[in-house]
């Protein structure tokens, strides 16, 4: 088993190996009469129960080192080896990645053997140069009315969805990695999927939608599972996202990465920096947060000269449903929008149940419009939203002083945001619409109101769009 | 002087401790491991000394060597800055790119101002001539735009022995020697300045003239004055990064430093595609040359975030000091001052509010006091500015938070961002309640002489209206609002015209992306002439439905981006009061001029 571990995961093991532990402090192993370890370096460790596991050098000076132990560490003893491995942790990468299925440690886990040729890759990646990012213009249609009318996706983004547990993000999730694709290309994205800290059942239903539509062929999964341990859910999202680069960058494919769920990975970054004694920030959570997280996110985008482009879509659950706890907070302050999942639309059988009023995809304007998707959409999109708003605005105010206080005007914003509601967000997770039927279906609703009331669209476009006009 | 060398006894992340330098200074350039890693001496202990490294460290070792170099970190000042991007510690992004590719890799190093590119310089010293600091020695065209003064560093003064002919040199090469005691000291176009201390001025003038960036609210109801500093504190998706990037293309500067600090890649390949597409009204030339852009993204390192609000600073200061006024915005100093969070905590300092050392509060205010209006060193005569603004990030939106707080301190100006007014897509989404300007009785007399007398009137006016119509508000969301008398449903109306027509500037493209000051002033004028004749009207017994029925209200709110601009304002304005007139008329009733009351809710 050792031996082919090291095939794999190290290319070349070189260093000494150390007898003996000073300290076991959770995932923390303390290393005296080390001489130098190099700071991220990988250490093997040898534990008396026979099993070996995979470290990481988070701190290193002359004489003493700390490791963090990934995988199991229960039943590790102080009288252990401990072997660096003069490498930090690097995956290998070729083609054959596509339809694989691997843990948080890149260790395959569909039965089949290892990735044995190709590249070795760093999983924590460098940065893209600023400079050479190409700004991210390419529509993709998800085929989900209120993503694609409202908050529409573009290649290169990131956009996460903030959810709840007991919403069905990912059902949202699974459907977008379905539908989605570039008009007018005919070709499809690559989708690497990153499942972190999941249920069992949650990892099958993604890996079931993958193959019930065939789409494993061009997928690679790297899942950590609720039980695996908690340290590799800080690798999973790094392992995907350099797989991630090499299929987008290197052979030139458009990859839509999705993750879920980030709130665990935050809750396991938590738990190694409280072992650390770092000083933590708010609720605990480390004061780098927000840059780790950024070091995921900012993976995604376009590069000027190259073909390919990594499109993001992280789910996260928000602990309490509280927009203002730290993870979804920094989140939405890396990300290019977000859209929100609510509990309230659920209940009332709407699916997608996307929160309209703080959704945004902030990249929208870049991938919209004539020849990209139509001419009148963005005026359509500002519409809706805004006659939605009032349309919510008056169903508060009618809670208040009863529907029949209400004006006459009012009462028909209200009627909008109803049917805005079941025939325009409202959709069949099997439904596929495309961008046109979308945005028509926008119009339907719309002509409720009357037409002096649709001040954010241009007389032409309401002319040659309106329902009233058309038929 | 031998070779200054040591080796590192520990690393944890960013921050590396080493031994072995003696006689190594606070704040000393170091390189540091086999690839020569660019660091920082931040801490000098009797045993050791701990250097921020503005690289990823992974793959350090404890004994690889430490050399140190006896420099301070500098910023490289001379012709070549323009138009150009650099990282948090000034390397020039597009030569990495060119060097290693797409992504960044450690250990590059290239100069800041390219060494074989030649300017043509042209003398205004001749021989003999007696020079002091910031005296300016000759020009240079760096772009179309703008003119490159080069001046004797600030520490520098000498008897003019040699002057190099008009011609073209690169900024290694010589252009003026000076001689002082004996000594000569060679001058060229490069000079260097260490970007942690302030750049010399002569003396300090008043900040008396608005920077004006063409949105409404800023520049009527919250002005920042040149030269001076301004926050824009906003949760996330409220319009920072918006409000900032279309001051540095709209606003009158005539330099823009722009500052991405801990911020997203794409939003700097936004402007950067942007810039170079977009004119200068006035030169009819693009606006990259005249803006240089430091972009350390949220994913490269934390450290070189740290350094980068002190890089971009320095350079601005110094193309003040050639006599310009300069922009310098920060996006966002809250990643910033997570940065000078994380290497206290690395070094182990003692965290006060929020894991944040004690002296955040100090670093803050040294970053604004750096801004300002100034009559700089030398001769001949110049007067430049750095008007500094800065985003801040609270977590959750709280502003009841450290940086927040200790920003608004410092600031003259607050940009007050609001979810709830982001949320409903009112942008720019500027709380007017909460928002406030230290600047605005000053620069109203600008206002007052070059735009029109009786502004302040209804500047006042209106943020007076603004605020008793969020009172009614309150009230009208219980009793619903055709419960409300006709006076305050009046106000509701004129307030709502005010948030769609004036304060509401969606600011993407098209006509109203940068308004005048005097169609400000005559859309404002037309909405408070409105209202003050329309109160007239409801207390002579009009009724409110009849006003609120005129078409002239949707003009009012839409009039804005009409493309004939100022004249469709002043059109409208006298259809508006003609209405009223006839209203008057129909009723029997005749318009004094007189000013409306706004009454309390
Ligand atoms: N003046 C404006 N006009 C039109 N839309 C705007 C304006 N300001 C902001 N927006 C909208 O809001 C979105 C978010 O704005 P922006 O990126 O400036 O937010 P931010 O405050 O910088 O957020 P973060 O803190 O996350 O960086 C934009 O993508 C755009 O859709
Ligand atoms: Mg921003």
């Amino acid at each position: 088993m050792p031996d082919e571990l090291l095939q794999y995961v190290v290319p070349k093991v070189g260093g000494k190996i150390y007898r003996g532990v000073r300290e076991i402090r959770g995932s923390l192993l303390i290393l005296d009469g080390v001489e130098e370890a190099a700071y991220d370096e990988v250490a093997l460790i040898f534990g008396k129960d026979g099993r070996e596991r995979v470290g990481r050098v988070l701190d290193t000076s002359i004489g003493t080192a700390i490791v963090q132990v990934l995988g199991d560490r229960e039943g590790l003893e102080t009288d252990t080896l401990v072997k660096l491995t003069g490498t930090t942790f690097k995956i290998r990468l070729s083609e054959d990645v596509l339809g694989r299925v691997f843990n948080g440690r890149f260790e395959p886990v569909d039965g089949l053997p290892p990735v044995l040729s190709g590249e070795m890759r760093e999983i924590t990646g460098a940065p893209i140069n600023p400079v050479m990012r190409e700004y991210p213009h390419d529509f993709v249609q998800t085929g989900i009315s209120v993503i694609d009318g409202l908050f529409s996706l573009v290649r290169g983004q990131k956009l996460p969805i903030f959810s709840v547990s007991g919403l069905p993000h990912n059902m949202v999730a699974a459907q977008v990695a379905r539908q989605a694709t570039v008009r007018g290309e005919g070709e499809q994205f690559a989708v690497v999927f990153a499942g972190i800290g999941l249920r069992k059942t949650e990892a099958e239903f993604f890996l079931e939608q993958f193959r019930e539509t065939g789409a494993i062929e061009r997928m690679t999964a790297v899942i950590n599972l609720a039980d695996d341990p908690a340290v590799e859910r800080l690798m999973t999202p790094r392992i995907a996202l350099t797989v991630a680069e090499y299929l987008a960058f290197d052979l030139g494919m458009h990859v839509l990465v999705i993750m879920t769920d980030m709130t665990n990975y935050c809750e396991a970054l938590r738990e190694v920096s409280s072992a650390r004694g770092e000083i933590p920030g708010r609720l605990g959570y480390p004061g780098y947060l927000y840059s780790d997280l950024a070091t995921i996110y900012e993976r995604a985008g376009v590069i000027k000269g190259r073909k390919g482009s990594i499109t993001l879509f992280p789910i996260l659950t928000m602990p309490g449903g509280d927009l203002r706890h730290p993870i979804p907070d920094l989140t939405g302050y890396i990300t290019e929008g977000q859209i929100f999942l609510s509990q309230e639309l659920y209940s009332q059988g709407i699916y997608p149940p996307v929160n309209i009023l703080p959704s945004l995809s902030r990249l929208m304007k870049a991938g919209i419009g004539p020849g990209k998707t139509r001419e009148d959409h963005r005026y359509l999109a500002d519409q809706l939203y805004d006659a939605y708003s009032r349309g919510v605005k008056a169903r508060d105010l009618a809670r208040v002083i009863g529907e029949i206080g209400l004006s006459e005007r009012m009462r028909r914003y209200l009627r909008f945001a109803e049917e805005f509601e079941s025939k325009f967000v409202n959709q069949g997770f099997y439904e596929n619409r495309s961008i046109e039927e979308t945005l028509d279906r926008g119009w339907e609703v719309l002509s409720i109101l009357p037409e002096e009331e649709l001040v954010r669209i241009p007389r032409r476009i309401i002319e040659k769009y309106h329902p009233k006009y058309r038929s | 002087m031998g070779e200054r060398k040591g080796f590192i006894v520990r690393i944890s992340g960013p921050v590396v401790f080493a031994k072995g330098v003696e006689d190594i200074k606070l704040g000393e350039v170091v390189y540091v491991g086999e690839e020569g890693l660019l660091g920082e001496v931040v801490r000098v202990s009797r045993d050791y000394f701990a250097i921020q490294v503005y690289e990823d460290t992974s793959g350090l070792r404890p004994k690889e060597p430490v050399t140190a170099t006896g420099k301070l970190l500098v910023a490289e000042l001379g012709p070549g800055l323009l138009g150009r991007v650099f990282d948090g510690v000034q390397r020039p992004l597009e030569d990495i790119a060119a060097l290693v590719g797409p992504f960044v890799r450690r250990g590059v190093k290239v100069p800041s101002l390219p060494r074989n590119k030649r300017w043509h310089f042209k003398p205004t010293v001749s021989r003999g001539e007696k020079l002091g600091p910031g005296d300016v020695i000759g020009v240079v065209q760096e772009t179309p735009l703008i003119e490159h003064r080069v001046m004797v560093p600030p520490n520098l003064s000498g008897t003019v022995k040699e002057v190099a002919p008009e011609g073209d040199y690169t900024v290694e090469e010589p252009v003026v020697v000076l001689e002082s005691n004996g000594t000569e000291i060679p001058l060229c176009m490069k000079q260097e300045w260490p970007v942690r201390q302030p750049r010399p001025y002569r003396e300090r003038l008043p900040s008396d003239v608005p920077l004006l960036v063409g949105q409404r609210v800023l520049d009527t109801f919250f002005p920042v004055a040149k030269g001076g500093a301004g926050a824009i504190p906003g949760g996330f998706g409220t319009g920072k990064t918006v409000t900032l990037h279309k001051i540095s293309m709209y606003s009158l500067s005539q330099i823009v430093v722009y500052i991405g600090c801990g911020e997203r890649g794409n939003e700097i390949a936004e402007m950067l595609k942007e810039f170079p597409a977009l004119k200068d009204p006035k030169t009819g030339r693009p606006i990259i040359e005249r803006s240089i852009v430091i972009a350390n993204t949220s994913n490269m390192p934390v450290s070189a975030r740290e350094a980068s609000i002190y890089m971009g600073i320095t350079i601005a200061e110094y193309y003040r000091d050639q006599g310009y006024d300069v922009t310098l915005i920060a996006d966002s100093t809250s990643r910033w001052a997570e940065a000078v969070r994380e290497i206290a905590g690395r070094l182990g300092e003692l965290p006060v509010e929020r894991g944040y050392p004690a002296y955040l509060p100090d670093k803050i205010a040294e970053f604004y006091e750096r801004g300002g209006r100034v009559k700089a060193l030398g001769r001949p005569e110049r007067e430049g500015s750095v008007t500094v603004l800065g985003a801040v990030s609270p977590p959750g939106g709280d502003f009841n938070e450290p940086v927040t707080i200790h920003t608004l301190r410092f600031v003259g100006t607050m940009w007050a961002l609001d979810t709830d007014l982001a949320y409903r897509r009112h942008f720019p989404a500027v709380n007017w309640l909460r928002s406030f300007s230290q600047y605005a009785d000053i620069v109203e007399r600008w206002w007052v002489r070059n735009v029109a007398p009786d502004f302040p009137q209804y500047r006042r006016k209106a943020l007076r209206l603004l605020t008793v119509a969020s009172e009614i508000e309150a009230i009208a969301s219980v009793v619903g609002e055709s419960a409300l008398p006709d006076d305050q449903r009046l106000i509701l109306l004129a307030s709502e015209i005010i948030k769609e027509g004036f304060l509401r500037q969606t600011a993407l493209e098209g006509e109203d992306v940068f308004c005048k000051p005097e169609k400000q002033y005559w859309l404002l004028k037309m909405m408070i002439d409105f209202y003050d004749k329309a109160y007239e009207l409801i207390k002579k017994r009009v009724s409110v439905e009849e006003i609120m029925r005129l078409p002239e209200i949707y003009e009012m709110m839409q009039v804005k981006e009409d493309e004939r601009g100022l004249e469709a304002v002043k059109e409208l304005y006298g259809r508006v009061m003609a209405r009223l007139e006839e209203i008057a008329k129909r009723h029997g009733v005749t318009l004094e001029s007189k000013a409306g009351v706004i009454a309390g809710a």
